[in-house]
């Protein structure tokens, strides 16, 4: 199983596309390490450096809604996992790249709309760090020294895909 | 009395082996499809994990389409992991240069996909194939690696929007202007987890062709699968490859129906758009729902006309931009390319005079590819420029890092090659009604 939680990079932008997580000259690299340096390269977001230090810490990213819609590549949740991010809680995913994640073992969280303007808001209040616990399915945002606690729902077969690692090794021991 | 079901929900049925868990579904697959760009890490992971075996090789389908010819070393080693894959597998339908065609145009003009199949490819707009009612939907890698092994892929049950289509279609307005309205109705996130169904009477009149674009851009709705009942016309397209199933026409389309939606199925959301008022539509920011008639945007400066892509580059498209620019010169202004979808489209639309007459006004026609539409290859944009483009995605640096791309259909875009800006192709005078 993957290692899920850190540092927290906040993209605050709904509809945030596959091309911009990875752009398509890019898919001729057969390799996922070939894909570190690009993520994010082309996003359009105020404020946002993909070169900057908030990006290379980062092990979580916590966004808007209908994230990762697009393109079916999964070279874009690869980006993110070459980059050490392995949890993204959003809004809402776009369908392909929720299950891309999954098949990859790694975590996609959606949350109401309300709840990621509050995590949202104490994220930006200083260095901010989230973590999980996929048992008691909650997570846990500290930030300028405050902290929220949020529950959150994922299905037995997200947990399943997620604890074996993908859905590649999950299928052959299953199916 | 059994409850009503949509069709995707009778190929659900059809096709469950697994429910893992409550509301997911792990299918049997008919069709696992297979191009360049994301076939190729699958294949490398079955092989690191020494399983490099397929499930059935006659329901795999493999083609170049992307990035051919090859354009450099790394996309001629894509093309390379695929084609011996295909060879040391002995795949039956294998379409290399030569006989390729884009994936989503080329596999169902060869008969692949029929009414009540599941499909699967590692692309996004695998939405196009449910014209035949079937259920197709675009997936990673992981599960196309998944499918290719086991002939499985695990799926939400799917939720249905009805979208009705009423009136009068009139020429030039087409299939890809109704369904830009139609994302500018759903938004870019309004169909997650939804199969789209296109019906009502201008979708029973529509060709196969206009239909395939419409279920082309369910994605862009957020779709799962973009749907339409299967009906004589499918059947019409289908009859080379399914004659000998069925002793007429009339009985495979008596077959065919069970796969309909019930009457009283439930649908999240109900839209009702009549055509005959529609104008000619178009895209004009970065996101596929940011839609507004083409009269709006008339006299916009553009760089390049680009005509083809899965959307719009079959037969019907051709002949619908050839009739604008017949006889005419482009504007020295732009350069337009056209790339028709396919070998056997390439071959009709010269049969038909149609490449003379592109090639004569000006237009750069080039073999079948992907190409231009992703900003890969045969057709990128500088910074700064824009494009007048049938394809179906306008995000930012899609065709090109920093360019500007605007949807329309092949109508409007031959009409703006001709002008040299934005131009209503309704509004041309050379526009006669047929």
């Amino acid at each position: 199983m993957k290692k899920f939680g850190g540092e927290v990079l906040l993209l605050d932008r709904d509809n945030i596309n596959t091309d911009e997580i990875i752009p398509a000259k890019y898919l001729t690299e057969i390799t996922k390490e070939a894909l570190k340096p690009h993520l994010l390269e082309d996003l359009q977001l105020k404020g946002f450096d993909p070169q900057s230090k908030a990006l290379a810490d980062a092990k979580v990213v916590l966004t808007r809604n209908n994230f990762g819609c697009g393109s079916s590549r999964e070279h874009a949740p690869w980006a993110f996992e070459i980059n050490g991010i392995n949890a993204i809680v959003a809004e809402g995913f776009a369908r392909i790249f929720r299950q891309n994640m999954l098949n990859c073992g790694m975590l996609p969280i959606e949350l109401p709309k309300k709840e990621i303007t509050a995590l949202s808001k104490l994220a930006r209040q200083g260095k901010a760090k989230m973590s999980f616990d996929l048992k008691q399915q909650k997570l846990t945002l500290k930030a300028g020294g405050r902290s929220r606690a949020v529950a959150f729902e994922l299905n037995d077969f997200a947990t399943k895909l997620i604890k074996a690692g993908g859905w590649v090794a999950y299928a052959d021991t299953v199916y | 009395m059994k409850k009503p079901r949509t069709l995707a929900q009778k190929v659900f049925d059809a096709h469950r082996i697994d429910t893992p868990c409550e509301g997911m579904s792990v299918l049997r697959v008919d069709r696992v499809f297979c191009h360049e760009i994301t076939t190729p890490m699958a294949i490398t992971d079955l092989m690191a994990r020494k399983m490099d075996k397929v499930f059935d090789r006659r329901k795999i389908m493999a083609v170049i389409d992307h990035v051919t010819p090859a354009k450099d070393t790394k996309s001629a080693i894509q093309g390379k992991v695929l084609r011996d894959w295909a060879r040391r597998h002995k795949l039956p339908h294998w379409f290399d240069i030569g006989e390729n065609g884009i994936c989503h145009a080329i596999f169902p003009e060869k008969g692949f996909v029929r009414p009540g199949m599941t499909v699967i490819m590692g692309d996004s707009h695998t939405c196009t194939h449910g014209a035949f009612g079937a259920f197709a939907a675009g997936v990673g890698t992981t599960d196309l690696e998944v499918g290719i092994l086991k002939g499985i892929c695990a799926f939400r049950e799917p939720k249905a929007i009805k979208v009705v289509l009423k009136g009068r279609l009139r020429k030039p307005v087409s299939a890809k202007d109704v369904v830009l309205r139609v994302i500018k109705e759903l938004t870019v996130k309004g169909a997650i987890d939804c199969v789209i169904e296109f019906t009502g009477p201008v979708v029973e009149k529509m060709s196969m062709e206009a239909r395939m674009t419409m279920c082309n851009m369910a994605i862009e709705a957020g779709g799962t699968s973009g749907i339409c009942m299967p009906d004589a016309v499918t059947v019409d397209y289908l009859w080379p490859f399914i004659k000998k199933d069925f002793k007429n026409k009339a009985a495979a389309v008596k077959a065919y129906s069970r796969w309909h939606s019930d009457p009283g199925a439930v649908y999240e959301k109900v839209l009702t758009i009549n055509v005959s008022e529609l104008q000619p539509q178009m895209t004009v920011g970065y996101k596929p729902d940011e839609v507004v008639d083409v009269a709006k945007m008339a006299g916009t400066p553009v760089d390049q006309v680009y005509i083809g892509s899965c959307t719009n580059g079959r037969i019907e498209d051709l002949r619908a931009a050839a009739a604008i620019i017949k006889g005419k010169k482009i504007s020295p202004r732009v350069r337009a390319i056209v790339s028709p979808a396919t070998p056997e489209i390439f071959k009709q639309a010269n049969k038909e005079g149609l490449i003379d007459i592109f090639m004569h006004s000006g237009f750069c026609v080039t073999n079948p590819t992907c190409g231009a539409c992703l900003g890969m290859s045969n057709g990128i944009l500088a910074p700064g420029e824009a494009c007048a483009s049938t394809t179906n995605r306008n995000f930012n640096g899609r065709m090109g890092q920093g360019g500007m791309v605007y949807l329309m259909s092949p109508a409007t875009a031959a009409a703006t090659a001709i002008a040299g800006k934005i131009a209503d192709p309704g509004a041309t005078k050379s526009w006669k009604k047929k």
